[in-house]
């Protein structure tokens, strides 16, 4: 031990002529690189670019079809209002998908809490504040289930969320007698349920607060996920989940944590979807599972998990409402629309797909 | 003598009908770098599982600057003080640098903004990382914020091995730190050992490379059929004899300790 001041010793005997090799580091020849290396380059480093971009050029492609129908104040407020309960689900699939993981439940979680408000409110006589209370938390209960199967049961978030897709859709129809509650119901009893219908118009635009919940939600969950440890603690985990654990995280408590908010948002996307439908029909928002995961990839947020912003699923929900609108204005069939969405996902991935070959 | 500041007596771990662990000794003295070598399966890892709080012990006991400890997980460990830098490195690739460094044990900011909306103070913790870096050398790293994926192999051990060095730990343990790396690299690892030595801090090193170990280790621990075998002084060994203890084909005579 008495060696520790030491200077560094020399090193073995092969290594002597490392001081004479060349010291250049290998690198690339930037003056060649062209356009779309750079591209390629600036994409790798803030992969949300991509849906700002397309998002941008679909708004200004649709605004050239369709000229100022497209453009007036109204039908964008309106196409804000369209993909706000969506984007609410997309920014609860965003939270799973970080993990690297799915959640095919989403849809399922928030039509159930609707019904569950609904019942509540309107035919029991509970106090609809309470209500939503009671939604909330059962929100949160049906997140943690699924939390609990794939970190307890250690499932695989597909089949778990595959499985309570289906259980939470039967609960809804039982609960529901897959009867819907009309809207003058839900007015009489619990005009609270529908507070997210409400607007405030602004010239010709009519923003409604389901809108502005919707990027609430957003900015919550951003700066969550951007400014605070628990936020870092989500990227390692979908990023390399045993790293993580070597690291010191607690993996399956923050993962419990994100399927528990995911449950949340869900519950509050519910409240905002009964001021948007105005009534509350156990059948709506079938597909929102698959839309909410279609806004998500569209984002730019890997499915692989740990790579992505959470704004991207906004931006993901805003371009499929942009190309819903703007191909009706310009009168195109509906099945195009759905033609056009699915070559945008193929499209998104294909990005992302080359994106990640760069490497900084 | 001074006290040593891990001591391990009659471990022992089995795993159903297999004993990785056979009453097995261990000691590291202040300051000291200790290699541990061994053939596959003499239950080296075994070992260091113990030490690190990864795998629980069946019997024994280990104590740290003499006080007994028993870890249930290796979040425990580091947080007494035993820091392992793993074989994977346990990082983050696509975090960046500092976002790697503080895994686990972020810096919040002071305040309402830190206590109530858990705000991290991301300039501080850049700023200590960069001084931790420039203490080990490694500031060859000049964007702190660059994902980990875009370092060379060497430059991400040299991270985990600040982030190793940088939380007051009192023990760090470096499981096989040169076994992915280049000639080139693997120098600059090696400087890092010994530079985190000269911090005081000792050292467990695992590693299959025989002059790595005779060069940079302050005593050599043989372990054999999952047990001590041996602790040798790499100065008046060849690294021939070492193997030979290692393998069973001679015994060792006049060892610093007998097993």
């Amino acid at each position: 031990m008495s060696d520790t001041t030491q200077p560094t010793r020399k090193g073995q005997e092969f290594e002597q002529t490392l001081d004479a090799s060349d010291k250049t580091v290998a690198s690339f020849e930037h003056e060649s690189r062209g356009f779309v290396d750079r591209l390629q380059h600036a994409l790798h480093s803030n992969p949300t670019l991509v849906p700002v971009i397309v998002l941008i050029g679909a708004v200004a492609v649709f605004g050239l079809i369709a000229g100022g129908k497209f453009f007036s104040a109204f039908n964008l407020s309106l196409i804000i209002q369209q993909v706000s309960i969506i984007g609410i689900l997309a920014a609860a699939q965003s939270l799973i998908v970080l993990t690297a993981g799915i959640d095919l439940s989403v849809a399922a979680i928030m039509v159930l809490m609707a019904v569950i408000a609904g019942n509540l409110s309107v035919y029991m006589g509970v106090p609809p504040v309470l209500g939503l209370l009671a939604s909330f938390v059962g929100g949160t209960a049906a997140g943690l289930m699924n939390g609990l199967l794939v970190t307890r049961v250690k499932l695989p978030p597909f089949i778990t969320t595959l499985g309570t897709w289906s259980i939470f859709y039967a609960l809804n129809l039982w609960l529901s007698g897959a009867q819907s509650i009309r809207s003058q119901d839900i007015d009489a009893n619990a005009s609270i349920l529908k507070f997210f219908g409400n607007n405030i118009a602004l010239g010709g635009a009519r923003i409604t607060y389901g809108s502005i919940l919707m990027v609430a939600v957003f900015a919550v969950l951003w700066y969550m996920l951007n400014k605070t440890a628990w936020g870092r603690h989500v990227y390692a985990i979908g990023d390399d989940k045993d790293s993580a654990e070597l690291a010191g995280i607690r993996t399956d408590r923050t993962l419990l944590s994100v399927y528990a908010l995911s449950g949340f948002v869900c519950a509050i996307a519910a409240w905002a979807s009964i001021g948007r439908v105005g009534s509350i029909s156990p059948q709506a928002f079938y597909e929102g599972n698959l839309q909410s995961i279609t806004a998500v990839v569209i984002g730019g947020i890997s499915l692989f998990g740990g790579r992505g912003s959470i704004m991207g699923a906004l931006f993901g929900a805003l371009i499929v409402g942009v190309f819903q609108s703007g191909l009706r204005l310009a009168g195109v069939d509906v099945l195009w629309q759905v033609f056009a969405i699915g070559w945008l996902i193929i499209f998104a991935v294909a990005i992302d797909q080359w994106i990640r070959k760069v490497s900084a | 003598m001074t006290q040593p500041v891990i001591k391990a007596r009659g471990l022992v771990k089995r795993y159903g009908k297999v004993t990785a662990l056979d009453h097995c000794d261990f000691d590291l003295m202040p300051g000291e770098i200790v290699a541990v070598i061994g053939d596959n399966g003499a239950g080296k890892s075994s070992l260091i599982k113990a030490i690190s709080g990864a795998v629980s012990i069946d019997a024994g006991t280990i104590e740290l600057e003499g006080k007994p400890i028993s870890f249930s997980s290796p979040l425990e460990a580091q947080d007494a003080g035993i820091a392992t830098v793993y074989q994977t490195l346990a990082l983050s690739p696509a975090l960046s640098i500092v976002d790697n460094m503080f895994m686990g044990r972020e810096i919040r900011k002071e305040g309402i903004a830190g206590s109530v909306f858990r705000a991290l103070d991301h300039a501080k913790m850049r700023e200590i990382a960069r001084e931790k870096l420039s203490e080990l050398g490694l500031m060859t790293i000049q964007n702190i914020d660059q994902p980990v994926e875009t370092l060379s192999g060497g430059q991400r051990q040299g991270v985990a091995v600040a982030r190793a060095a940088a939380f007051g730990s009192k023990v760090i343990i470096l499981d096989e730190p040169t076994a992915a790396l280049g000639v080139k690299e693997s120098r600059r690892v090696l400087e890092l050992i010994l530079d985190v030595r000269s911090r005081g801090i000792p050292i467990i090193l695992i590693s299959h490379n025989m002059p790595h170990v005779f060069e940079v280790a302050d005593k050599i621990h043989i372990h054999r059929l999952g047990k001590r075998l041996c602790v040798i002084d790499p100065k008046e060994y060849s690294m021939s004899d070492a193997v030979a203890f290692m393998t069973g084909a001679k015994l060792p005579e006049g060892a610093v300790e007998a097993a």
